[in-house]
């Protein structure tokens, strides 16, 4: 039927350029140079645990301070006049929609051991901190790139909880410190998780950030592809299955996060 | 609001903009040293040379023709697939939106290099001139793709079957009917989609990193100035994109607000 | 017999591996108000829109006059559509959703605006015309649909459950209006519906279904004093559906009783189906001459223009709808007359009712849920 025909341009292009490149990866990891079948790369993979170990330490410190951060503002402005909310949001909204890099360009200028927050720091007659190219500088920019990636589905899962379910609540009893704990907070894990994955997916896989703010001290997962495909240590080889396994960390995070939710859902829907 | 949480939202949004304001103030810095702590006097002459810089013009051009390029072809090809996706019996609609999640969860350095990948051996196999415009644009109408197709989706969903068969029914033939009816339907869905795809394809830096070859974008002209770690210029041209992603942005919402009021409107004309 | 103007033969259709009409066969006479009647997922809406083009049968023919339109598409077929949502197009004033059709013929704006006028008119929504859609009432939206379908002069009119969206004061009226029109304009209308009554009230004919089959054809009339079978005689209407057995012609045995009945040409000892009419039973005191059946009031409801009472008789309960009053515990005899006895074969349906039966409210109400969300 021609209604059918008309998503085969959609499926032909995604077969292309999304399904057949990942077969290439794959097909890479699993080989070497001369392309006969090697298990060397994926071998070889775990000679840079430390660096894996880091990658997901560091993402997942920075998820949960974004959470920390993240969740009270999204229930802030879920909990302000409507016209503001937009205004917020907007607000939210804005430092995302500027190049990532000019964001994490500025933060180099505030770092910096001769940066503004040292300079102010020694004008009020205070010691000056080293911050560049420190893992806690990483961290920071992770959370300020991502933070509006766990603010924003927060916020539109708070504000979709109907308020008489709140009102239920309290008429059977429960204080607000009960509203929140036993009906807002199970409600809104359907946003949390959506939030955690789509902060801790980027932030596990920068390389930029940790480039422009880590120095070279601060090797991430990210770094170690680049260098593979496009710096020193060509080497397409490694640089997929490094891409690989990688793949299948975030694939096995998202799926205990899944489980997680469905878990929360069955909860939440015994609340309803 | 009471005031913790005023506080608390003040804090978090002075978190989320001081690093854009201090890059806007040194847009003005008058300094030989390019330094990018010490303000010392106002000057616009980073934002003379940043227009006169040959390479970010070239960079500005080619974002933009890729842009427009990707953000028109992901749009045809995202509704086109939306409108298949929707009449989609269950099984085959689940394929299709899992091949459509896929590049969205992934995380976006491997789509970038399994890309670069399949580009390289395209040019080897095949021959001809090696990555740059033709791997961007491919590569930028698919990350735009699901962008769009999550966009219009929604629309087609929410929209009642029968308006395209009472269409027919009034004596329409399908393809008339679709473009007279369904297609003012979804419209903003698919102009919403446009506008993703457009300030995504010019926001795009590590997939275009991966397959652009030797072409400069603006993201890629921008890494390599950060590398070099020099320049107000870099600051007035974040200032510049600030601006003009700021009056998008204002322009956007006030035509959602407008829709708002309108669509408010109505419903208290039918109370 | 009226001419006929549509015909269905032999039409089966299948979704996804699912029966949803076999062997589907049924005449449609010129200017006739028929009503398809059945519970959601009996198929009705699939016949509407096999009528309409937007089915393709698996098999069978359908014909229009004497001409065949298995393959002509909806947009060519001179049937138009009531949809059970309206299907108004948002983007259109109300001027413009009723020109539409006329629109795509070609027609000069003079003699579209002077339809377009008398549609208003008809509908009675003078002056709305350069109203936005979004900005009418159910009431209101219902009536412009009607006006657009009827400007496109279909020689059918198809309405598929055009009412069941509107409150109940409204759907009332609306019934009037609609049979009204079709008196006006003479042309056939095809109604489907899951309310016994509408059908009841505004149909010549009235096309029982049941699980893609049809259960029974026949005027108002007929359909609710001689239902064909159980699931007709107690989707038409509340019904006391019993085990009986025809002793001979003219006789049957129901509740261990013999009654003289009308109904014959069942042969002797034959097990049946009786029906009895809870408005048809008389409360008479037990013991009385009168009093051929004897049971304990269990429950008494006051529903305005009636009792209804249930009596338990020697387990199964009866419903009554009188306007004698009883009180629960109270011994009762019931009468009844020949008349009140229908007899009919035994069917799928016999036994598959319980006590008395009723198409009970929630019931409706699960229906209409399940039909807002599409029959097919």
């Amino acid at each position: 039927m021609r209604t059918k025909l008309i998503s085969a341009p959609y499926t032909i292009w995604m077969t292309l350029f999304i399904i057949v490149p990942m077969g290439l990866v794959a097909f890479f990891a699993f080989t070497d140079k001369s392309g006969a079948f090697t298990l060397d790369n994926i071998a070889r993979v775990g000679q840079y645990s430390n660096v894996f170990l880091r990658s997901i330490w560091l993402g997942a410190l920075a998820t949960f301070i974004s959470l920390l951060l993240g969740y009270p503002l999204a229930y802030t402005i879920a909990k302000a006049a409507p016209n503001r909310q937009s205004f917020l949001i907007l607000l939210i909204m804005l430092p995302m929609w500027m190049n990532f890099l000019l964001r994490t360009y500025a933060w180099m200028s505030l770092l910096e051991d001769n940066g503004l927050i040292n300079n102010m720091l020694a004008a009020v007659g205070l010691p000056r901190i080293h911050m560049i190219n420190t893992a806690g500088a990483v961290v920071l920019g992770m959370v300020y790139n991502y933070i509006p990636y766990m603010i924003l589905p927060i916020y539109s899962v708070l504000t979709k909880i109907d308020n008489s379910v709140i009102e239920a609540a309290q008429d059977l009893g429960a204080n607000n410190r009960n509203v929140f704990l036993k009906v807002v907070l199970p409600m809104s894990m359907p946003g949390v998780i959506s939030g955690v994955t789509m902060v801790f997916v980027p932030a596990v896989s920068t390389f930029i950030i940790s480039k422009m703010l880590g120095g070279g001290g601060n090797l991430l997962i990210g770094d170690l592809i680049d260098m593979q495909f496009l710096g020193s240590a060509y080497n397409p080889n490694l640089g997929s299955a490094i891409s690989l396994v990688l793949m299948v960390i975030i694939l096995i995070c998202m799926g205990i996060m899944n489980q997680f939710d469905d878990g929360e859902n069955v909860g939440g829907g015994m609340i309803l | 609001m009471k005031t913790a949480s005023k506080v608390y939202t003040a804090l978090i949004f002075i978190f989320l903009y001081a690093p854009i304001i201090v890059l806007i103030i040194f847009s003005f810095n008058d300094t030989d040293t390019a330094s990018r702590t010490q303000f010392s006097g106002f000057t616009l002459r980073w934002y003379q040379r940043l227009f006169e810089d040959r390479y970010i013009l070239e960079a500005l051009l080619n974002t933009l023709i890729i842009a427009v390029v990707s953000a028109f072809a992901s749009t045809v090809l995202g509704t086109m697939a939306a409108v298949g996706i929707n009449r989609m019996k269950r099984m085959p609609k689940k394929v299709m939106m899992n091949i459509t999640n896929f590049p969205m969860v992934n995380p976006e350095i491997v789509t970038g290099v399994s890309m670069m990948l399949l580009f390289v051996a395209a040019v080897s196999l095949f021959g001809g001139k090696s990555l740059g415009m033709a791997s961007l644009i491919i590569a930028h109408i698919t990350f735009c793709l699901p962008y769009v197709i999550l966009s219009v989706l929604p629309k087609l969903r929410q929209m009642n079957p029968n308006l395209f068969e009472a269409a027919q029914d009034l004596g329409c033939p399908p393809v008339r009917a679709f473009f007279k009816v369904v297609l003012p339907e979804i419209m903003p869905g698919i102009v919403t989609g446009m506008i993703m795809a457009f300030t995504l394809s010019i926001d795009d830096f590590v997939i275009s990193y991966f397959t652009s070859g030797t072409t400069q974008t603006l993201p890629i002209y921008i890494y390599s100035m950060t590398r070099k770690r020099i320049s107000p210029e870099i600051n007035a041209l974040s200032t510049v994109l600030f601006v003009c992603i700021m009056l998008l942005l204002i322009i956007i919402n006030v035509r959602q607000g407008r829709e708002e009021r309108r669509a408010k409107k109505a419903e208290r004309e039918r109370a | 017999m009226l001419k006929p103007i549509i015909t269905l033969k032999d039409i089966a259709v299948s979704f996804d591996g699912e029966q949803v009409l076999k062997n589907f066969n049924l005449t449609i006479g010129d200017g006739e108000f028929v009503t398809l009647l059945g519970p959601s997922g009996c198929g009705k809406t699939t016949v509407l829109r096999t009528i309409g083009g937007f089915v393709t049968p698996d098999s069978g023919d359908v014909f229009f006059g004497d001409e065949k339109i298995n393959n002509v598409p909806p947009h060519k077929r001179a049937v138009n559509t009531i949809f059970q949502k309206y299907a108004l197009f948002p983007h259109l004033n109300v001027y413009e959703n009723i020109a539409f059709g006329m629109r795509l013929k070609g027609k000069k704006e003079d003699e579209i605006q002077k339809t377009v006028t008398e549609m208003l008119h008809m509908v009675n929504l003078n002056g709305m015309a350069h109203r936005g859609v979004g900005q009418l009432s159910g009431g209101q939206q219902q009536r412009v649909a009607i006006a657009r379908a009827l400007a496109n002069e279909p020689k059918v009119l198809l309405l598929d459950e055009p009412l069941s969206a509107l409150d109940l004061k409204l759907r009332k009226d609306m019934q009037n209006e609609l049979k009204k029109i079709q008196q006006a304009i003479g042309i056939t209308f095809i109604f489907v519906t899951h309310d016994q009554e509408e059908a009841l009230s505004m149909s010549d004919t009235v096309v029982v279904m049941d699980k893609g089959e049809i259960q029974q054809i026949g005027s108002p009339i007929d359909i609710y004093n001689e239902p064909k079978n159980a699931f007709v005689a107690d989707f038409i209407g509340e019904s006391n559906i019993l085990d009986g057995t025809m002793i001979e012609d003219y006789l049957v045995e129901v509740a261990g009783q013999r009654f003289k009945s009308l109904d014959r040409g069942f042969g002797k000892m034959a097990p049946v189906d009786v029906v009895i009419r809870p408005e048809d039973i008389d409360i008479v005191p037990t013991g009385s001459a009168a009093a051929h059946i004897n049971g304990v009031v269990t429950s008494v409801t006051f529903k305005g223009v009636h009792y209804e009472i249930i009596v338990d008789v020697d387990g199964f309960k009866w419903m009554i709808q009188t306007t004698d009053s009883a009180n629960v515990g109270d011994k009762i005899g019931l009468a009844l007359t020949p008349d009140d006895i229908h007899v009919m074969a035994k069917s799928v349906y016999s036994g598959t009712m319980g006590d008395y039966s009723t198409f009970s409210d929630e019931m409706e109400e699960a229906l209409q849920e399940e039909g807002s969300e599409h029959e097919d």
